[in-house]
């Protein structure tokens, strides 16, 4: 349990220094120190597939921030925050985070399945089932591409979708053609 | 010179290689061990980022064009809708698992089992790759685009100030 506090004290410190200073590329290593600690925080919660895709991901965008941020010349933010804006942020936080505490109390007591509380979950079934109806030895591969495959197709299309808008929206020989037509 | 230094070029000439062969490992054991097709077809995205940030774009276009990656994309999200539609005229059920109930059982903890399985982790894989790819493809393009916009107008700017001198 201690090192979920000490991950958690690190990101949440982190979380407020990336928000709070002023330059642009200390921002951006805190954010991704925020990933890393949410990638050490599924390793020690015996998750390793979303710890490998977390620290993956968590790399790649890192590299891509970074580059964006360096080619930049104004990496300084001047001026403060309105105080309105800040108070109603404020306000909508709190009350999030007042039913997010409903919400944890309902959960069963950590590391404790969710079966142990509500038997016949869904859970259950996969765990008991998974190897012989599908016979992968990974149970999350099982649960992802078998019981749960039409998740994966959803979420292939909307990775698909966002590709298509990003590569049409920034591509290249039509913002040529635009120059070279003025 | 495009690009980064010989020393980095010589390293990431070297490191490539390892990064595509363990993307392609966790891609191909995702039913057996911890990984699966997205973690790994963003491992084979980062060695073409790698290979970008050490050699420049122009090299990597040469390597994987942008018309290869969009077709690549294309082929690993049929393959998907493929998988599950195949499911649905064998095995009765959309998304079934028809391979391995009917026609490949298989011994479990081994390479080919799992039936459609690894097959669908190979097709998300070579999907979330190449679709990877061209983000980072398209953003390194459109900040070069914006950069060269900046000095062109700052160089017509300049030119305009002389006239008028």
């Amino acid at each position: 349990m201690t090192e979920f506090y000490i991950l958690m004290v690190f990101m949440i410190i982190a979380a407020i220094i990336a928000v709070e200073t002023k330059n642009l590329l200390s921002s951006v290593i805190c954010v991704g120190a925020i990933g890393f600690g949410g990638s050490l925080m599924f390793l020690f919660l015996r998750a390793p597939d979303i710890a490998i895709t977390q620290i993956v991901v968590e790399v790649l965008g890192l590299i891509l921030l970074i580059r964006a941020t360096i080619s930049r010349d104004l990496t300084f933010i001047t001026g403060d925050r309105e105080f309105f804006g800040t108070v109603i942020s404020v306000v909508v936080v709190f009350v999030i985070f007042l039913a997010g505490v409903r919400v944890f109390e309902t959960l069963p007591e950590f590391g404790t399945p969710i079966f142990a509380q509500t038997p016949g979950a869904a859970s259950q079934t996969y765990i008991e089932k998974g190897l012989e109806e599908t016979g992968a030895a990974n149970l999350v591969a099982s649960v992802i591409l078998d019981f749960r495959a039409y998740d994966t197709l959803g979420e292939a299309t909307v990775l698909f979708t966002s590709i298509i808008g990003a590569t049409v929206i920034l591509r290249y020989k039509s913002r040529k053609r635009l120059e070279e037509s003025d | 010179m495009e690009g980064m230094t010989v020393i980095v070029k010589t390293i990431a000439s070297w490191v490539k290689i390892l990064i595509f062969v363990f993307g392609i490992y966790i891609i191909l054991f995702g039913h057996l061990t911890p990984g699966g097709g997205f973690a790994g077809g963003v491992i084979l995205a980062s060695s073409y980022v790698l290979l970008m940030l050490a050699f420049g774009r122009k090299f990597v276009e040469q390597n994987l064009p942008l018309s290869l990656a969009s077709k690549l994309d294309c082929i690993g999200a049929f393959l998907f809708a493929l998988i599950a539609v195949l499911g649905l005229v064998y095995g009765g059920v959309f998304f079934v698992n028809f391979l391995y109930q009917k026609y490949l059982p298989g011994q479990p903890l081994e390479l080919i089992s799992a039936g459609t399985i690894p097959l669908s982790n190979i097709a998300i894989g070579l999907k979330v790759g190449a679709s990877l790819f061209l983000v980072i493809f398209a953003l390194s393009v459109c900040c070069k685009d914006l950069r060269y916009k900046d000095a062109k107008a700052e160089s017509a700017s300049n030119s305009s100030a002389n006239k008028k001198e």
